[in-house]
């Protein structure tokens, strides 16, 4: 009978069938729900965030231990009980106007969406009227935006703007990332959060919630 | 073979302190050492700094001139800059990094090819977003090929990027190139390439060997142009080496003359 040690390990080692068997035999045996998603998935993932920030693990590890989340995710979720599931924070997330590189904001998408966030991808080269339009739409506790050109930096400013226009500044955590990016740009731009990579903003967002809940 | 000098970039943190300080000397230092190492051209990046590119672009191309009289590489996605860049360039013929096949970009970069009677870096994307396949990639060259051509831009001052992606994120990454590289040299023989080498290896440990041995990889295919750190004294070898073995150095005298300069002494 495996334990929730077993099955972080699992997570953290990228095993994503041992994952996937662990999670069945937990939830077969009673143990609820939240107990399975954060002291066996999500533990297992918070692992990784350090060696990865330490360079001991790499963007590939980091992808296999998302898919191992995800595939006990896959099997807890329908049992979360719906008070629990609306908890789930949502995260509105794309590329700005101009830009169409996404595999840094699809590596955040993967981290978010295996950690249990309700992310909503709106893709690569999204005007500034679509992340007003998404976020009225989906009401999230945070935004993401992507840019990997220094011509579409700018277009990060634009949106955050459009966002203060709207009167929807106040409602939504700013998280922003990309190779040109920096803790100054960021702060020049009035963003929230600057995430130096995948890992970061996964780590950036789940403590946020995590403190909100206190 | 055309090697491009990639040290002279804002993303850099000696270079951008250097800005900053307006440090003319630690650039010209970079320069000097480029050339010396062997680059044809050098690239000139400053891209982060965003609040005022054009300014730095112009200074840094100044800068540059005073010590070194070879032409230089101008790298912006911004149309301005690439101006500002160019109207200074004194020695060769300019290089533009780069245009692509996204309409506006294209637009505002193509008359600046022929005011500047520049060779034109073209990357194999467009608006529709980043190829995936080498065939998404060639239906981009073949219209930037047309349209470039149309423009009277000649064959041999084509250098098609055919956008190297990291490894550790899109596991086609390498093999999407190299059957690029390989379509393109059927369709258009004349043409040349050019790439920035060490996208491939981001995000993996060790990067100067999967770089290198991508640089081996790809010359095989026929790639012959590289943006690269022309001071990696081991890279330098490497090309070398591949040039001799794929019989495109006469007599090996490249071959032994770098070793002669004291290349591959550890």
């Amino acid at each position: 009978m495996s334990s929730l040690a077993e099955l972080a390990q699992a997570v953290f080692q990228g095993d994503f069938r041992g994952s996937s068997v662990i999670t069945q035999q937990l939830i077969d045996s009673g143990v609820t729900p939240m107990e399975i998603i954060n002291q066996g998935l999500l533990a297992g993932m918070d692992i990784v965030a350090p060696k990865f920030k330490a360079g001991e693990m790499f963007v590939p590890e980091v992808m296999m231990s998302a898919r191992a989340l995800s595939e006990g995710m896959k099997l807890v979720k329908p049992l979360i009980s719906d008070e629990d599931a609306s908890k789930a924070a949502t995260i509105v997330i794309g590329t700005v106007q101009g830009d169409l590189h996404d595999i840094g904001k699809n590596l955040v998408v993967m981290l978010l969406e295996s950690g249990g966030f309700n992310v909503i991808d709106l893709g690569v080269d999204v005007a500034p009227d679509k992340f007003v339009a998404a976020i009225k739409e989906h009401s999230p506790k945070f935004v993401g935006l992507s840019a990997l050109l220094t011509t579409t930096m700018m277009a990060m400013k634009e949106t955050i703007d459009a966002i203060k226009e709207a009167g929807l500044r106040d409602q939504v955590t700013i998280m922003v990332g990309g190779a040109p990016l920096s803790q100054e740009f960021a702060d020049q731009i009035g963003a929230d959060v600057y995430c130096l990579d995948a890992v970061a903003a996964k780590e950036a967002a789940a403590g946020i919630v995590a403190n909100a809940a206190r | 073979m055309l090697i491009v000098g990639e040290l002279i970039n804002t993303s850099r943190k000696a270079i951008g302190e250097a800005v900053d300080k307006k440090d003319a000397n630690y650039i010209q230092k970079v320069a000097i050492e480029q050339k010396e190492a062997g680059a044809d051209y050098l690239d000139v990046n400053c891209g982060t700094k965003v609040f005022n590119e054009v300014e730095t672009m112009e200074w840094l191309v100044n800068t540059v001139q005073e010590v070194v009289q070879i032409p230089l590489c101008i790298d912006s996605p911004d149309p301005k800059v690439l101006e500002a860049g160019l109207a200074l360039c004194k020695y060769g013929r300019s290089m533009i990094n780069s245009i692509s096949g996204e309409q506006k970009r294209f637009e505002a970069v193509l008359p600046l090819i022929s005011k500047y009677n520049a060779k034109v870096v073209a990357l194999c994307m467009d608006d529709q977003g980043m190829p995936e396949t080498s065939g998404d990639r060639m239906r981009v060259v073949k219209s930037l090929y047309s349209n470039l051509s149309a423009a009277g831009i000649l064959d041999e001052d084509m250098y098609f990027d055919p956008l190297f992606k990291p490894v550790s994120s899109v596991q086609t990454a390498g093999t999407e190139v190299l059957e690029t590289i390989k379509l393109i040299k059927e369709d258009y023989p004349n043409v040349h390439f050019m790439c920035g080498l060490s996208n491939v290896s981001y995000g993996l440990p060790n990067r100067k060997i999967l770089n290198r041995l991508f640089v081996v990889q790809t010359m095989t295919l026929g790639m012959d142009g590289y943006v690269l750190n022309p001071t990696d004294k081991a890279m330098m070898g490497t090309i070398y080496a591949s040039t001799v073995l794929l019989g495109q150095d006469e007599y090996c005298m490249g071959y032994i003359a770098a070793h002669r300069n004291g290349l591959y002494e550890a």
